[in-house]
């Protein structure tokens, strides 16, 4: 039997350019479960464009109790340009007893330079959560003209994390975003992870492998935007070890989960 | 993935984006991940350097680097030829060069020039006559397009000038929901799905309204990843009859003529 996969990177709701495939829940968990994914991290949708976060993180947390089936862990939205977003914050944690939130710094409006983002960082590691931060969510190349997003410049952890012990970060779609002569300073600025939903080229996992350590990399598939067949064959595709396999596609995952 | 493995052909590999110092090392290479992920032959264009305006002679170059990788594995890739209409002469003599009297089977436009340009014109008439395929790079940026960079509206006006001919629309466009849409009435035009990233829906919009049999697997490997593009195939939510055709069976059918004339066995 194989092992058991975690999905760091689903997400809930409605894209809201198109309709997806996948994007009722019941049919994004079906799918997950038919290829062995027992765990799947999931943010929403809706948390790119809305402004009432509140309502956003307990429909997502609500969609995860009701039709997860076990498979799903929310991870709650704060966009610290909201007035009050202390609350929810404090919410994820607190009310919905989630063990991580997901960030969308360029759809909010705000750089990882700014104060507000160190003092996000702070509270969540105070409130021991995992914090993810999505560097893009699609090609810059082919967004809707009025909705042209650039990714997120994740350079300024270099210099934030070490202000912040205990800081658990773990970086989405950014294989593609981050330069990859720029990834072992970022990964190494501190406790900060990345997955390979937006990864490329062929053998990408074991290109990935000689800038970043194995301890660092997570499985992700940035379903249902993305096929979910895309991560899972991205492991194939490479020649990897068993250990490093299952450390990517579950056990890192765990580890970074335990420890929050 | 599929119960027998299908039979799959890609239809846009590269020798770029490989490890290897030589045409043979990248080929073999790429061939390695390929065998990995069950990927039985593979179609090559342009060279280990990519240029956006080649040169006769630069475009000559490149087309000896995939005629060299090819010369290992005719049984498992073949070529197509890059040209550049801005040289619509020597652009002629070079498909006569590797594909009238070469083996390779098809032509690579890249963004030298805009595809509705009338000095296209000859050049697809001599591949119809071959029925050799065209396989047009194409991109509809909203960051906006490199100068020489054709869009499928344009592929769209070719089709319209060259009905008979094999066109086939590199990347659908990338924005494939605009793609789709502008090759749509133009029976002799294909879509690639090679290229871009994996986004769902993708390949069931193709199908829903192109029909199964215009819509080709292509990965654009190396500098893409044959999972990635795999996965446009097998994560879709079509039939198994409609995978197999796009994965292998619509390129197959497509290229049988051609490699008949040159007594190859499909």
């Amino acid at each position: 039997m194989s092992a058991p996969i975690t999905d760091v990177h689903v997400t809930l709701s409605r894209w809201p350019f198109r309709r997806l495939p996948l994007d009722e829940t019941p049919a994004l968990v079906e799918a997950l479960q038919s290829r062995g994914i027992a765990q799947a991290w999931a943010g929403s949708f809706d948390a790119l464009l809305h402004k009432d976060i509140a309502s956003v993180n307990a429909r997502l947390s609500d969609e995860c109790a009701k039709h997860g089936s076990g498979v799903l862990l929310p991870f709650g939205a704060v966009n610290p340009k909201l007035p009050d977003w202390e609350e929810d914050l404090r919410r994820c944690a607190e009310t919905f007893g989630m063990r991580g939130i997901r960030l969308h710094p360029n759809y909010h409006g705000y750089t990882l330079n700014e104060p507000v983002f160190a003092q996000l960082l702070q509270r969540a590691t105070d409130h021991k959560l995992i914090v993810q931060i999505t560097t893009a969510m699609e090609d810059e190349r082919m967004m809707h003209p009025l909705m042209q997003v650039k990714p997120v410049d994740v350079n300024p952890l270099v210099d934030l994390l070490p202000a912040i012990p205990g800081a658990r970060i773990v970086l989405l779609n950014a294989l593609r975003t981050v330069p990859a002569q720029i990834l072992p300073k970022i990964i190494g600025a501190g406790e900060v992870y990345a997955e390979i939903a937006s990864l490329e080229g062929v053998g990408g996992i074991a290109n990935i492998l000689q800038r970043m350590p194995v301890e660092r990399l997570l499985f992700g598939s940035h379903a249902p935007l993305f096929y979910l067949d895309s991560a899972l064959l991205k492991c194939n595709e490479s020649s990897v070890t068993a250990e490093q396999r299952r450390a990517i596609q579950h056990e890192n995952a765990a580890r970074l989960l335990g420890s929050s | 993935m599929l119960n027998p493995p299908a039979e799959i052909w890609d239809l846009h590999t590269h020798l770029s984006g490989v490890a290897g110092r030589t045409p043979d090392e990248r080929m073999a290479k790429l061939l390695e991940f390929a065998d990995r992920m069950g990927v039985d032959k593979l179609v090559v264009f342009m060279g280990l350097e990519f240029a956006y305006e080649p040169t006769p002679e630069k475009f000559r170059l490149e087309n000896d680097e995939v005629l060299q990788a090819l010369s290992h594995y005719h049984n498992r890739a073949v070529g197509f030829v890059y040209l550049n209409p801005k040289f619509p002469q020597e652009s002629l003599d070079e498909f006569d060069r590797c594909v009238v009297n070469g083996p390779m089977v098809g032509i690579k436009l890249w963004v030298a020039e805009h595809c509705n340009a009338t000095s296209l014109d000859p050049i697809i008439a001599r591949a119809a006559e071959h029925k050799a395929p065209i396989f047009q790079h194409t991109w509809i940026k909203i960051t906006g397009n490199l100068p020489g960079e054709s869009t499928p509206m344009e592929l769209a006006e070719l089709a319209v000038r060259h009905p008979e001919a094999i066109l086939i629309c590199g990347h659908t466009g990338g924005d494939w929901e605009q793609g789709i849409r502008a090759i749509r009435p133009h029976k002799n035009v294909y879509a690639d799905l090679a290229g871009g990233d994996p986004t769902s829906g993708f390949t069931e919009m193709a199908v829903r309204e192109l029909g199964a049999e215009r819509v080709l697997f292509g990965s654009d490997a190396g500098g893409r990843s044959f999972a990635s593009q795999l996965a446009k195939v097998y994560s879709a939510r079509i039939s198994d009859d409609d995978k197999r055709l796009i994965l292998g069976g619509n390129l197959k059918r497509l290229l049988t003529p051609i490699l008949e004339a040159k007594g190859v066995k499909p």
